[in-house]
């Protein structure tokens, strides 16, 4: 079931990440398909090779928080540099977003989507409209409504241009247009 | 023949005996070369400070210049040593001061560096010129509020990744109006705010000044005003760069940026809009080392459109987010680089696909020139390192860390044996080597056999007996450091050569199979070992049983016996 749901996705997903992207899938599957050592279970282990392959240990996944003391070998300098960077963003990225004629705002927590079918979505139910398809020419083109987003820098942007990734750090704050307003939005620069 | 030469010729050929290693092969010769060479000595270093005393170092060595020390084993960087295990500078300092050695220099790495060190440094010294601090910690601003005061000729300050307290002081302030002797300066670990204008009065006295690495806290148009007084620099560290590519600050920062036209090496940009990069392009052609792993604010494309710039590249540290792709784009620009680290921008192990094989072979396939690399990656290939080995035969450092520290091979489900085989095989030269990723004792067959130049290896989550830890003492010859974690090796192994820990620096066992009563056998055995557990929380409770594992076994070579600064935690056998 789940992986229907994931290839319609697929199909109507808006690619706006790097070309190649896409195996990032496939590779994480790979990857919690390994057995995850730990410490115990090192002494057992005689014959890994076969059972790795097999195991597919499945709660690889949710133990994907579940770190190994000291692994990866990063240096505690660097490794606090970085934490400063995410606490950053592990405490939830609310931004408001407001919709041309509403009498007042929402907000929505970034950090809950994986990406910009999702966030779509979800605008469309809190806000009971219809956006439509993104293309990079024609922005979203005959929509009833357009997203856009304030970001770092005070410019009003169209959403979907750049990487989800690169969104989630630059987004301040999101507009949903109306569909006339946001023709000029979608012009290609 | 060689004995009717007198002294001072003697002294005028080790004059030109620079290297450590070459002046303690001479003074194994003879008394009258082991006399001549301790007195020329000026350049002293220590890998292990608990190796010697400061007294018998100076007594060796009146002449000492120079000193570096290093304190912590290796697997501190990684929180595997508790809190004050030890590693102070401070003895060596005040014996150094009651000695009246005349220090000029000092380096430390993994060393516990106190304010009180500092101050007493600063003022037993009066040549002192160089301080050099590497991943060490317990000291504050005030400490270098000291060195800043007081060392009239100072010329390098260089603070590298150190936990260092900021009180926020003036620190900075404190060289006097007469400091024009900086060379260097790098204090972009401090986390706290710098008198800018003060900064800017120094650089602007210091016409020397090559190498300035800024902290956080120096705002983008303090930069650009501190580089308009410092076009000379070679080598420049800026964490807090431009936002917005519209602004005045950023127009000046890219006029001044084009006069400074000697920068060979940049780093930090921890804080920067990638879209205000441009301003940079205009030095990236004479870069030949480029540090971006504190850069996570850097996309892939931006990465990739500023390193296409930088054809002259030697040295690259990036994080992993650069990808395989850019990896290429590397590959096929950088055709000078030697030394490539990419760091995971991410700790968790199953998580943004990073790098793969497929960025390594890239690398390889286009730099041929590649001698020394720091790999995190995603998943591994023996196919990889086997094309890797071809293609660069020339590596002295090779470490790869797959974040999943026992993946097997990505496509073949096998061991990487035959990959790692392969790079110890082909790389003739290989003095450091850091494996992970599914390994049998088969891989330490092939690096005893082969890894002949060997000096340091790293060993984690790896082999499957006893053999695997026999095989890398009994062939690698010129082992310096071992260390390893979460293996499978016991008592045999550990006891099998006890002669050959004589002939290394120190070896590290952590969550292995040794036992108390392997370590106590060893200790007894050899006399000039420092056997020590290292024993944290309440397993231990009163005499532990012979057969109960050590979680924590660092042994090395002393000349001094057990060390008196031992903490509770730390029992020497």
């Amino acid at each position: 079931m789940a992986h229907e749901n994931e290839l319609n996705l697929k199909a109507t997903e808006l690619r706006l990440g790097l070309p190649g992207t896409d195996e990032s899938e496939d590779m994480v599957s790979i990857a919690k398909n390994n057995k995850r050592a730990s410490p115990e279970s090192v002494e057992d282990s005689g014959s890994k090779a076969n059972s790795a392959a097999k195991s597919g240990d499945h709660e690889t996944s949710s133990a994907s928080k579940a770190q190994i003391v000291g692994w990866p070998p990063v240096r505690s300098y660097r490794k606090n540099n970085l934490q400063s960077k995410k606490a950053e963003s592990e405490s939830g990225m609310y931004v408001k977003v407001s919709m041309d004629g509403a009498p007042y705002l929402r907000k929505v927590d970034l950090k809950v989507y994986n990406g910009y079918p999702e966030l779509l979505m979800a605008l469309e139910n809190m806000f009971k409209l219809s956006i439509g398809e993104y293309s990079e020419r024609e922005g979203y083109e005959g929509s009833e409504y357009a997203p856009a987003y304030e970001d770092k820098d005070g410019d009003l942007m169209l959403v979907g241009d750049v990487p989800w990734d690169m969104f989630m750090s630059s987004c301040k704050r999101l507009r949903i247009m109306r569909g006339s307003e946001a023709k000029g939005l979608g012009c290609a620069v | 023949m060689i004995n009717y030469f007198p002294e001072e010729v003697l002294w005028h050929v080790f004059s030109f005996l620079t290297s450590h290693p070459d002046r303690n092969a001479a003074s194994l010769v003879c008394k009258s070369w082991y006399n001549v060479e301790r007195f020329s000595r000026g350049k002293v270093f220590i890998g292990n400070c608990y190796a010697i005393s400061p007294e018998r170092m100076i007594s060796r060595f009146p002449r000492v210049r120079s000193l570096t020390l290093k304190g912590k084993p290796h697997f501190a960087d990684f929180n595997l040593i508790p809190q004050d295990w030890g590693g102070n500078v401070y003895p060596w300092i005040v014996a150094m001061a009651k000695g009246s050695t005349n220090l000029e220099e000092l380096r430390l790495k993994r060393m516990v560096v106190s304010d009180e060190s500092l101050e007493l440094l600063a003022k037993s010294f009066p040549n002192f010129k160089s301080l050099v601090l590497v991943s060490c910690e317990g000291f504050t601003t005030d400490g270098l509020a000291a060195i800043a005061s007081n060392c009239r000729f100072l010329r390098e300050l260089d603070l590298q990744e150190n936990e260092v307290e900021d009180r926020r002081g003036q620190w900075l302030s404190c060289f006097p109006d007469s400091c024009t002797s900086l060379s260097s300066l790098n204090f972009a670990c401090l986390k706290g705010e710098v008198n800018v204008a003060a900064l800017e009065r120094l650089v602007a006295r210091c016409r020397n000044l090559r190498s300035l690495r800024l902290n956080h806290a120096v705002p983008p148009d303090a930069l650009q005003k501190i580089l308009a007084q410092a076009p000379q620099l070679v080598d420049l560290g800026a964490d807090s760069f431009v936002h917005d590519p519209e602004s005045e600050t950023y127009n000046k920062l890219k006029n001044v940026m084009q006069k400074c036209s000697s920068i060979r090496s940049l780093s930090g940009f921890l804080d920067v809009n990638a879209r205000c990069l441009p301003s940079i392009y205009p030095i990236c052609i004479n870069l030949t080392s480029l540090n971006l792993s504190y850069a996570p604010g850097i996309y892939s494309k931006e990465l990739v459109k500023l390193i296409h710039k930088c054809k002259k590249l030697q040295r690259l540290w990036i994080l992993d987010t650069i990808g395989d792709k850019g990896l290429g784009v590397v590959a096929s620009t950088c055709k000078e680089l030697q030394e490539l680290r990419v760091f995971p921008s991410d700790l968790h192990v199953v998580g943004n696909v990073a790098v793969t094989e497929e960025g390594l072979v890239a690398i390889s396939a286009g730099c041929p020139n590649l001698n020394s690399l720091l790999y995190f990656c995603q998943q591994m290939t023996n196919a990889a390192l086997i094309t890797v080995a071809k293609n660069c035969p020339n590596f002295i450092r090779f470490r790869l860390c797959t974040l999943n520290p026992t993946i097997p091979d990505a496509v073949t489900m096998q061991p990487l044996d035959e990959g790692f085989g392969a790079i110890v095989q082909s790389c003739k030269g290989l003095k450091r080597l850091s494996v992970s990723g599914l390994l049998t004792d088969q891989v330490f067959l092939y690096i005893g056999m082969y890894a002949e130049q060997l000096e340091m290896l790293s060993i984690a989550f790896a082999g499957d007996s006893d053999k695997g830890m026999l095989y890398v003492l009994n062939g690698c010859k010129k082992l310096k450091k071992l260390e390893i974690r979460d293996s499978p090796f016991g008592n045999m192994a550990l006891l099998a050569d006890t002669g050959k820990y004589e002939t290394m620096r120190s070896l590290w066992m952590s969550s292995c199979g040794v036992t108390f009563g392997g370590c106590k056998t060893l200790a007894e055995k050899m006399p000039r070992l420092n056997v020590e557990i290292i024993n944290e929380g309440d397993e231990m409770e009163g005499r532990p049983d012979d057969r109960q594992k050590v979680e924590k076994m660092y042994l090395y070579r002393t000349l001094v016996g057990p060390r008196k600064d031992a903490p509770d935690f730390v029992w020497t056998l």
